[in-house]
């Protein structure tokens, strides 16, 4: 079979990727190794009647300009925001973030009014450093080695925009970018349980810890995203974050491009040092002048790409690219809704999420026991309950929690993961909802827990890793996955990646795979279906 | 002490489900509509938006106005007062329609019930008593009864309702069709429960004695628990109406009897109503003059407009051009959908001008500074938001 362009991994960029290629009149086939698609962006009916968002769990980074070009609402896609978040400390305190500002004002003030004060310029100064990054999202990275005249009208652009902060805020912008979210937050706030709320976005999905120097980018990579204009608001998909790549399969599949699924690639056919097609896991052979990898990075010239058919170092370079393992997930079915010792019977809290915080040293020494290959003693958990909203995902009246733990070791000091080391991690985890919700553990109907190996297993992510590489500045923007190779091309000719090994990185932001795809029809010289981002640039 | 309220003559009326929507409405956000207390919004309008289009919320519409008209006349009164063949309206069915002056500028909007051969309820915005009156001249047999207070009025609206009316007890609803009208006992009385609404989504409408008020509210909401019910207000009702394509009081009709300035109110053709009136029927108001604008075309055309950006287009001044030499229209209501996530409008256009470009002069702020974009806008021929939902019998259960 020969097609004009094969897409490996019928993730959300994948599907986005082959949407922007079959829009543009290409003939193109997303391949899947598993019998359904979405890769980390899907649902799954893992217990009857109960949907699981077994991976991604909400939605903030999707391109609205995507979701508008492809008309994803058609598709059956619609973002519901969701409320506040409840942070729970160690001490038994607990902090809501109110969507309304009068009562979060009044929130932060009950436990700082020096605080609830400060709040302001951290918001500003976090919204003017999101601005900056947001903008670059649908675009892609220029090469600051390159004389061309697109790289360096591109570096121009990004000039303007730096130097449009201000000097001042020009040398805070780069202090920023190496500073760990500990230390960020001391120039704000003193009440620990506010700055470990909000520290705790510094480590989602990255093998950091508080402390560590970078984890203050990764805690902006999570508050840049915007639910319909409020910044920062995070959204949950209606039926499951399955419903967005499901979506983009129907924006696709209405563009006349093609999946497959239960087609996973072998290896990647190069002749003459040019992509030609792949060779699918059960042999069979198919062709391609465009081969497109959604795969991460490490796996693509690890797994894929024959190391001979790479120039020297790439393999290396993928060796050590940075994609540790060190989150894990908790999916768990209930019978009713769980309540909190603290909180008042307020339902609209109990459509956010919760933030099992503690403190920041409990975050830290939850980092030190992943350094030392166990699972956290005391782990940062957060959670979501989707079906307080969501309609679609659990009977009336039943409810599904999402628990995302940081952190979890892609393998334990003692060896492999096993099945019973699984469920004692699972356990831990349940224990710690149930110090602040007793009797949780009563409502648990079903349970699924998904250390690396899992996440892994079932989805291709090397080490389970969510963002298919650390958020850190050395892996960000023309750095990313490589220096020299951040526009999309790859050392093979005709070679491109599509996943969120490329700028802008993980998030479910969509953008990877549309970036991917502008610079492929640049290169076969057809006219670009790729919208640009919809703000206007004042 | 004085315990006289020196002022309860000026303040704002309750409406029959104000006990339960006051403690609800947690902003103490209040605005008024026709004399009464009304929610503008109760936790946060754009929540109260999505319970609409992903579980159930309910919107207080005793305001609304509501009249009985009864008599062997009722029908061919009603008849000669509005564009649509009541004639066509099924007992237990209801139509919506507007009905015009004289001169074919409409008057109000609203919704006509058939409650018996002989008897019809009437609703809209706006109070409706002297132009009932006057429409009523030459009939003999014709009752007018003004109900607007005698009736607890509820929109109960989401792709969750039709579950949470079952679970109420309310046997076979799931096979009312749009426009159908249901009874149920209730309390020794009638719970009347219509398959209407204004969001453009599934939903009902429920009617019961004011009385009885509080027991609909707390049997609604006790059912509808466990699916996401809500209390909506103003702000998210204008925005599920827009996206729906509906028009809105003040925002796209000016209503004929208040309008000061020659043609400032519209015609149904105007409003992209022209399916509403019905020349097949004998005379009716308004009907030579809206023979005369069909046969001449109508000036402006009330258009669906997507508009690049994000920026809702509030206000924006409509030209045919970029340079904006010549101008064409006018928005009338703009937002950002968070559904379709596209920046939408309706506008009012010249109707000469629709097959050209059409440019939106969008003004908007940042930090206090005002910006201006001009943008070409792309006209939207069917509604913004369509759920297959919303058509459905039998109903999904969400």
């Amino acid at each position: 079979m020969t097609f004009d362009a094969i897409i490996i991994g019928a993730g959300h960029n994948g599907l986005t990727n082959g949407a922007y290629l079959a829009k543009a009149g290409l003939n193109v086939v997303v391949l899947e190794k598993n019998d359904y698609i979405g890769g980390a962006s899907v649902t799954r009916e893992m217990h009857e009647g109960w949907l699981y968002s077994s991976s991604s769990y909400v939605c903030s980074m999707l391109r609205q300009a995507l979701h508008r070009d492809l008309n994803l609402t058609r598709h059956g896609l619609l973002l519901v925001p969701y409320l506040g978040t409840v942070n729970f400390g160690d001490d038994g305190s607990t902090l809501t973030a109110y969507t309304n500002s009068e009562a979060d004002y009044l929130e932060l003030k009950r436990h700082s009014p020096h605080d609830a004060d400060s709040m302001f310029r951290f918001q500003s100064d976090l919204g003017r450093y999101a601005q900056f990054i947001r903008k670059t999202l649908l675009r892609t990275p220029p090469d600051p080695s390159s004389f061309r005249p697109r790289d360096i009208r591109e570096l121009l652009w990004l000039g303007k925009r730096m130097w449009a902060l201000g000097e001042k805020e020009i040398y805070e912008y780069v202090r920023f970018f190496t500073m760990s979210a500990a230390d960020f937050l001391e120039d704000y706030f003193e009440n620990d349980l506010i700055k470990a709320a909000m520290a705790s976005a510094g480590i989602i999905g990255t093998a950091l810890g508080v402390y560590s120097p970078g984890s203050a980018y990764i805690l902006l990579h999570h508050v840049m995203g915007d639910v319909d204009g409020n910044i920062g608001a995070w959204g949950l998909a209606r039926g499951g974050m399955g419903a967005i790549s499901n979506a983009i399969a129907g924006a696709l599949q209405e563009h006349g491009g093609e999946i497959r699924t239960n087609a996973g690639v072998q290896k990647l056919l190069v002749k003459n040092r040019k992509a030609v097609g792949v060779v699918l896991e059960n042999g069979e052979e198919l062709h391609a002048s465009i081969v497109v990898s959604n795969l991460d990075a490490k796996r693509t010239f690890t797994k894929i790409v024959d190391r001979e058919d790479l120039p020297p170092g790439i393999y290396e370079k993928a060796k050590n690219f940075k994609i540790r393992g060190s989150s894990g997930k908790v999916n768990i079915a209930l019978s009713g809704m769980p309540k909190f010792t603290g909180l008042p019977d307020n339902r609209y809290i109990n459509q956010g999420g919760q933030g099992f915080t503690g403190s920041l040293e409990t975050m830290e020494r939850a980092y030190d026991c992943w350094k030392h290959g166990r699972w956290s003693d005391d782990p940062f958990v957060e959670s979501v309950i989707p079906s307080a909203w969501d309609p679609t995902v659990a009977p009336p009246g039943k409810h599904w929690m999402s628990n995302f733990v940081q952190y979890c070791p892609p393998e334990l000091a003692d060896g492999p993961w096993t099945p019973e080391k699984r469920d004692l991690y699972g356990q831990s985890v349940v224990d710690k909802i149930e110090r602040y919700s007793p009797g949780f553990k009563d409502l648990i109907v079903h349970l699924e827990v998904r250390t690396p190996h899992e996440m892994e297993v079932e989805t291709g992510l090397t080490e389970g890793n969510i963002f298919q590489g650390e958020l850190t500045i050395d892996q960000l923007l023309f750095n990313r996955p490589f220096p020299g190779y951040a526009q999309y091309r790859m050392p093979v000719k005709n070679l491109y990646m599509c996943g969120s090994s490329t700028h802008p990185g993980g998030g479910v932001s969509a953008a990877c795979g549309a970036n991917a795809a502008r610079e492929i029809l640049m290169d076969l010289k057809r006219p670009n279906t790729v919208p640009e981002d919809d703000f206007y640039d004042e | 002490m004085n315990t006289v309220d020196q002022y309860a003559g000026e303040r704002l009326k309750k409406t029959h489900f104000y006990p339960r929507a006051a403690a609800l409405n947690i902003r103490d956000a209040w605005a008024a509509w026709n004399g009464y207390k009304f929610a503008e919004c109760y936790y946060d309008a754009e929540y109260e938006y999505f319970c609409v289009r992903n579980s159930c919320a309910t919107y207080d519409i005793c305001p609304m106005q509501k009249y009985y008209v009864e008599g062997s006349d009722a029908e061919a009164m009603l008849n000669r007062m509005v564009t649509r063949d009541v004639k066509k309206l099924g007992l237990n069915r209801v139509m919506y329609t507007v009905w015009c002056t004289d001169e074919g500028r409409v008057v109000d909007d609203g919704t006509i019930f058939r409650l018996a051969d002989d008897k019809f309820m009437l609703t809209c915005g706006s109070p409706c008593n002297a132009w009932l009156k006057l429409s009523a001249f030459g009939f003999s047999d014709v009752t007018i009864t003004d109900m607007s207070d005698e009736i607890a009025a509820m929109s109960f609206q989401g792709p969750t309702t039709c579950a949470v009316l079952k679970k109420m007890g309310l046997g076979g609803i799931e096979t009312a069709k749009p426009f159908d009208i249901r009874h149920f006992p209730f309390h020794g009385d009638t719970l009347m429960v219509s398959r209407t609404g204004f969001t453009g989504d599934l939903g009902y409408e429920l009617w019961v004695r004011p009385e009885l008020a509080l027991d609909l509210w707390d049997e609604l909401y006790a059912a509808g628990a466990d699916y996401g019910i809500q209390p909506f207000g103003e702000e998210a009702t204008n925005m599920a109406r827009l996206e729906a394509g509906f028009i809105m009081p003040d925002m796209e009709l000016h209503e004929a009897l208040k309008t000061i300035n020659f043609e400032h109110d519209q015609s149904p053709f105007e409003l992209n109503l022209g399916w509403l009136v019905d020349f097949k029927k004998p005379h009716f108001n308004g009907r030579k003059a809206l023979l005369k604008e069909k046969a001449r075309g109508s000036k402006y055309t009330l258009t669906r407009l997507d508009i690049p950006g994000n920026k809702p287009a509030v206000e924006a001044i409509l030209y045919n051009n970029e340079r904006c030499s010549k101008v064409i229209g006018y928005v009338t209501s703009a937002m950002w959908s968070p559904a379709v996530k596209a920046n939408i409008a309706m506008a009012m256009i010249k109707t000469e001008f629709l097959k050209g470009d059409i440019w939106a002069e969008v003004y908007f702020q940042k930090e206090l500074r005002q910006y201006r974009k001009v943008v070409l806008c792309t006209v939207i021929k069917k509604q913004f938001w369509t759920p297959a939902r919303a058509r459905a019998t039998p109903p999904p259960d969400f």
